[in-house]
């Protein structure tokens, strides 16, 4: 990063943040202002096509690939507190414009610019104190695409362990996913809801009384699970951990 | 081939999900074969390790980019050691081969190690129907075999059964006293099947590795059963795959330090059998004549689709099995066929049709697990987004299989997406319908402390049976910046 001029950010806040999680996306907006960062939220955006895709309808993660594409065509960097969204976008955009070498040529100018949140934090701004803090135990839950297709594994933990107040606690078998899977969720929900039973029992396990992701599609999940049975563990994004003067609420 | 029961993978899973006998044998996937491969790992280092898949891999793909050459090799070499190798384009032409060479030999018994193709091609019917009685001599294999049932699990065909329906069932069906004792049982299966060994025309075998320089059929087991059937009967026939081959010796001894340490966690098996031939002048023992079939049965479909051509590398060591959270959930034989788990999730409908096995490359999360731990790096994930993809789009229709509701949803979601203006609409519209449907009584959603807890609506409904929703705030993110957050007016 050049240390004139600030770095600028557009924030792609994903779905789920945007319609279900908004306070997270606030939350990002303040950790990165706070961190210098010049953030713009381009109104345009949508869904990135990860849902569709998943499901095997490229055609139609084309047709919202390609209004990513367009609307973050002179972006900077676009900061994506998602891993799953963020794969998408830096990784499965590859294989979406494989045949087609224009649009594929914009892709990976645009993946070479996205970065999960965490992951910007680190490796862009290079930051691991974010001058926060934080009082209760928390363990991490490290999302699968976050983990095996972004190859993000430390990051988040570095920033959660240099927050002064936060104990961090292990996850028993915390690479194993949560069940959530998107669609797989709705699909198949005796399975999923399988998977979900023994991530809730590991994160209750975990003697934590907050439970940290970066992905807000296995928060949805494992914060149902919890909600269901009654705990009173909390599920924070990694930006709610981070920022400040986040509101305790959800 | 074998029954196929792919449709019921739903209505099968929720049954197998909710035993609690199963649950205590997958439990041990997880705890026990996988565990003791990562100790198999961490003992020659993960690098090292990375650095074997890497070159198994390159071997698998040069392989496959020549199959027709190194196949070639084989049967010349096969042949040049005296043995006969027959290929069979499906199931069918493959039993039919078997089928001959029993009538011609006049074999009424035959003894068999394991082998997942002969599965495949449902070959132990079709022997029978010819009169041959057919004994499995890998013991989880004769277990399966006694008790009718199909494999569980690629290395651990018996795994879903305690050791007291195996007591049981020896009891029932060898009739010795009933045991529990492990060994006991162990030595009661080792009797019976030391006399049929003896009694057998025909030893069949299947092959982990065929190499094609030296025309030799490699086999790995730890039973020992292996070795008894490729060399006491006077007929040894082989049976495979036409993926199983790899050119060189050479080649050989990278596969052989990544499939035990995969499979078991084991630096090595306890035998490993290597037959080139049959047996010749001035050997001791072994068969008089050795033949290998090599079967197609839709292979070389996969082999031509450069999406699906990288499943053919597998080595069936079931490291994607004991890794995935689907399959510790579900089990074997929710998978309705032969080949159970991630990989089964892909080969399955590669091989029987996707239109009959559409509900396997949807039945996982895509966790990817699975090609963290394979061993020679198959993407396993994308080969399931690319069935999927099939599924949904394919311009043939004998593959296209995805339902209505989904091609519906699809639709309905990505026009919503294509609208900012129109998913701001939805967000108003959503959040009237639901404090309106939250205020009628009984019907037909409940909140609790800011979370949907119940709700009768289609799909949605498949949430909130085992997890609270949170409902949809006041303001979406978009309106929250425009009020509180953006700084200036075009949007920084």
């Amino acid at each position: 990063m050049s240390s004139s001029q600030p770095p600028k950010a557009d924030l792609f806040v994903t779905c789920i943040i945007d319609q279900l999680y908004p306070q997270v996306g606030v939350s990002v907006v303040k950790v990165l202002r706070r961190l210098g960062v010049e953030v713009a939220f381009l109104e345009d955006q949508t869904c990135c096509g990860q849902p569709l895709y998943n499901s095997g309808y490229t055609k139609k993660a084309r047709t919202l690939a390609r209004r990513v594409l367009d609307t973050f065509g002179d972006s900077e960097y676009v900061v994506v507190p998602s891993g799953s969204c963020s794969a998408m976008m830096k990784v499965f955009y590859l294989d979406l414009f494989r045949g087609d070498p224009e649009m594929l040529k914009k892709a990976e100018l645009f993946s070479s610019k996205v970065y999960e949140f965490s992951q910007f934090l680190t490796s862009v701004l290079g930051v691991e104190d974010t001058g926060s803090t934080y009082q209760g135990t928390a363990t991490y839950h490290p999302s699968c695409h976050l983990l095996r297709e972004m190859e993000v594994r430390d990051e988040p933990k570095k920033l959660l362990n240099s927050v002064p107040g936060l104990e961090m606690k292990d996850l028993p078998g915390a690479e194993t996913c949560c069940g959530f899977g998107g669609a797989f969720s709705i699909k198949f929900p005796h399975i999923s809801e399988g998977m979900l039973a023994d991530k809730v029992d590991n994160v209750i396990a975990s003697g934590a009384d907050t439970l940290v992701s970066c992905d807000m599609g296995c928060l949805m999940q494992i914060g149902g699970g919890l909600s269901r049975q009654g705990s009173g563990i909390k599920v924070r994004h990694l930006a709610q951990v981070i920022d400040q003067d986040s509101p305790s609420s959800r | 081939m074998a029954d196929i029961k792919t449709r019921d993978f739903s209505a099968a899973s929720a049954v197998s999900i909710l035993d609690p006998q199963l649950r205590k044998a997958l439990a041990q996937v997880g705890t026990g074969f996988d565990a003791a491969r990562r100790a198999a790992i961490d003992e020659v280092s993960q690098e090292l390790w990375d650095e074997w898949r890497e070159e198994a891999r390159q071997i698998k793909i040069h392989t496959l980019d020549h199959l027709d050459y190194y196949l070639d090799l084989l049967d010349q070499n096969v042949t040049k050691a005296g043995g006969h190798v027959h290929f069979a384009k499906d199931a069918a032409q493959a039993n039919d081969i078997m089928g001959e060479l029993v009538r011609t030999r006049n074999i009424k018994v035959a003894t068999k190690s394991k082998s997942m193709v002969s599965e495949e091609l449902s070959l132990n019917p079709a022997l029978e129907a010819q009169g041959v009685d057919v004994y499995e001599t890998d013991l989880g294999e004769y277990i399966i075999q006694l008790a009718k049932e199909t494999p569980f699990h690629l290395v651990a065909p018996a795994l879903h059964k305690t050791k007291e329906q195996v007591a049981q069932l020896f009891t029932d069906k060898l009739g010795i006293p009933y045991t529990e004792d492990i060994n006991g049982l162990a030595a009661a299966a080792r009797i019976a099947l030391r006399e049929k060994f003896l009694q057998a025309d025909l030893g069949i075998s299947g092959a982990n590795f065929l190499v094609a320089e030296t025309g030799t059929l490699v086999i790995i087991t730890n039973e020992g059963n292996g070795r008894l059937s490729t060399s006491a009967p006077r007929i040894h026939v082989g049976i495979t795959g036409m993926e199983k081959v790899i050119p060189s010796m050479q080649d050989l001894a990278v596969f052989l330090r990544l499939l035990p340490r995969s499979a078991t966690g084991q630096g090595i098996t306890s035998y490993v059998s290597m037959v080139t031939g049959p047996r010749r002048a001035d050997d001791e023992d072994g068969p008089e004549e050795f033949h290998l079939i090599i079967v197609d049965n839709g292979r070389s479909k996969m082999l031509a689709d450069p999406d699906l051509r990288e499943a053919l590398y597998c080595i069936r060591c079931a490291a994607c099995l004991n890794i995935c959270p689907v399959y510790q959930k579900v089990g074997g034989h929710a998978y309705g066929w032969v080949y159970p788990g991630p990989i089964g999730a892909i080969v399955t409908p590669s091989l029987i049709g996707l239109k009959e096995a559409r509900d396997l490359p949807q039945a996982s999360s895509l966790c990817g697990a699975c090609r963290e731990v394979c061993p020679v790096k198959i993407n396993l994930p994308r080969m399931l987004l690319h069935l999927r993809q099939k599924s949904a789009e394919s311009p043939d229709s004998s593959e296209r299989s995805a339902g209505l509701v989904p091609n519906l949803v699809a639709g309905g979601y990505t026009r919503l997406m294509r609208s900012p203006s129109l998913l701001k609409l939805s967000h108003t519209w959503g959040r009237w319908k639901q404090n309106v449907w939250a205020a009628m009584p009984f019907f037909p959603l409940t909140k609790r402390n800011g979370m949907i807890r119940k709700t009768s609506l289609p799909l949605l409904s498949r949430w909130t049976r085992s997890r609270d929703l949170p409902e949809l705030p006041k303001n979406a993110f978009r309106d929250i910046w425009k009020k509180e957050l953006s700084q200036d007016k075009d949007g920084r």
